[in-house]
């Protein structure tokens, strides 16, 4: 007797930070452009480097990786806008990443309780465990708890 | 055919804003919240020293049509490198006079968008919005944002104890 099991795939786009890879939900993601002038004026949010300027909307630009691999990027290719939950608001937020991103299906496996908060989940490609990321536990925002990070340093900053 | 919900983020109507630099920086602030402009000079004479508070950013009041203001400086308020101020804005519906490099222009601003939520320190304070200007991106400052309640009720704590020293030795004899 064979047992079917159905498979959920799901679209995720892989990005790249350094030498290591990432993925968010394909639904998150907004578009991949090219590096544009920054905007910075003086804030507090020092996970914020400035805005971008994109169709005539101000984005906030947010370097995860030293979070995610521990070093600021010293190439920057492409910025990966992607759509990030304020609670029940939706608001773009770019992320600069270091290499090409990808399209795949994939299923997801569930995170553990073990995984850090900007983990939401892990899926399996070209023999490499990935971690799926999760925007709000990532990047700054009001009214939310810190990520926790084996690369985060201790900042005032508060973080889904 | 569904209509499109208005973008709350959004101000379509024009306000005339006043680009101005502190620290080299540039901001804008609506011309309708201040209510005059004066050079650091003209304050020699009327600027009185007050003791020294947890309000960093404050060590001087002008007395001003029977009231009291509170001179901020800008440099300290959003923590950027010190610059020398030449001018000073005296704002509308708040005791504060502001410590300026320089006046950029007046302008017009068509759009204001709110600050993204992202930015979720101090800094939602500050600001109203930021605004897109010729090829730039120019952060509008919220005229109550400089000083707050708590600032505020330590500032004038301050100047009252001022005031009653000031009393205390003009009436004691030599």
């Amino acid at each position: 007797m064979s047992v079917v099991t159905e498979i959920a795939l799901e679209a995720f786009v892989l990005l790249r930070l350094g030498e290591r890879r990432f993925a968010l939900k394909a639904n998150q993601i907004v578009e991949l452009i090219a590096p544009s002038r920054v905007f910075r004026f003086p804030h507090r949010t020092t996970a914020l480097e400035g805005v971008i300027l994109r169709r005539g909307r101000i984005i906030p630009i947010c370097d995860v990786s030293e979070q995610l691999v521990g070093k600021k990027l010293t190439v920057r290719r492409f910025y990966l806008i992607g759509h990030r939950l304020f609670g029940t608001q939706k608001e773009a937020i770019a992320l600069p990443v270091s290499g090409d991103c990808e399209l795949i299906t994939a299923e997801l496996t569930p995170r553990s309780e073990s995984d850090l908060a900007h983990v939401t989940g892990w899926l399996s490609h070209g023999g490499d465990a990935i971690e799926v990321l999760n925007l709000e536990g990532l990047t700054p925002g009001p009214l939310a708890t810190r990520a926790v990070s084996p690369f985060s340093h201790p900042v005032a900053e508060v973080r889904a | 055919m569904q209509a499109v919900a208005p973008n709350k983020a959004r101000t379509p109507r024009a306000e005339q804003i006043i680009l101005f630099r502190i620290g080299g920086q540039l901001f804008a602030i609506s011309s309708a919240s201040v209510q005059e402009v004066r050079s650091i000079d003209s304050l020699t004479g009327i600027c009185h020293e007050i003791p020294s508070t947890s309000v960093r950013k404050v060590r001087h009041t002008v007395r001003r049509n029977d009231q009291t203001h509170y001179v901020v400086n800008g440099t300290v308020h959003f923590g950027i490198p010190a610059a020398p101020a030449s001018l000073v804005f005296f704002l509308r519906h708040t005791p504060t006079a502001l410590l300026i490099d320089s006046i950029e222009k007046m302008t017009t601003m068509t759009y204001l968008q709110a600050l993204p939520l992202a930015f979720c320190h101090e800094e939602r304070n500050w600001y109203r919005g930021l605004t897109p200007l010729d090829q730039t991106v120019v952060p509008v400052v919220r005229p109550e944002g400089f000083l707050s309640t708590e600032e505020l009720t330590l500032l004038d704590t301050a100047v009252q104890e001022l005031k009653k020293e000031a009393k205390g030795s003009a009436g004691a004899p030599e």
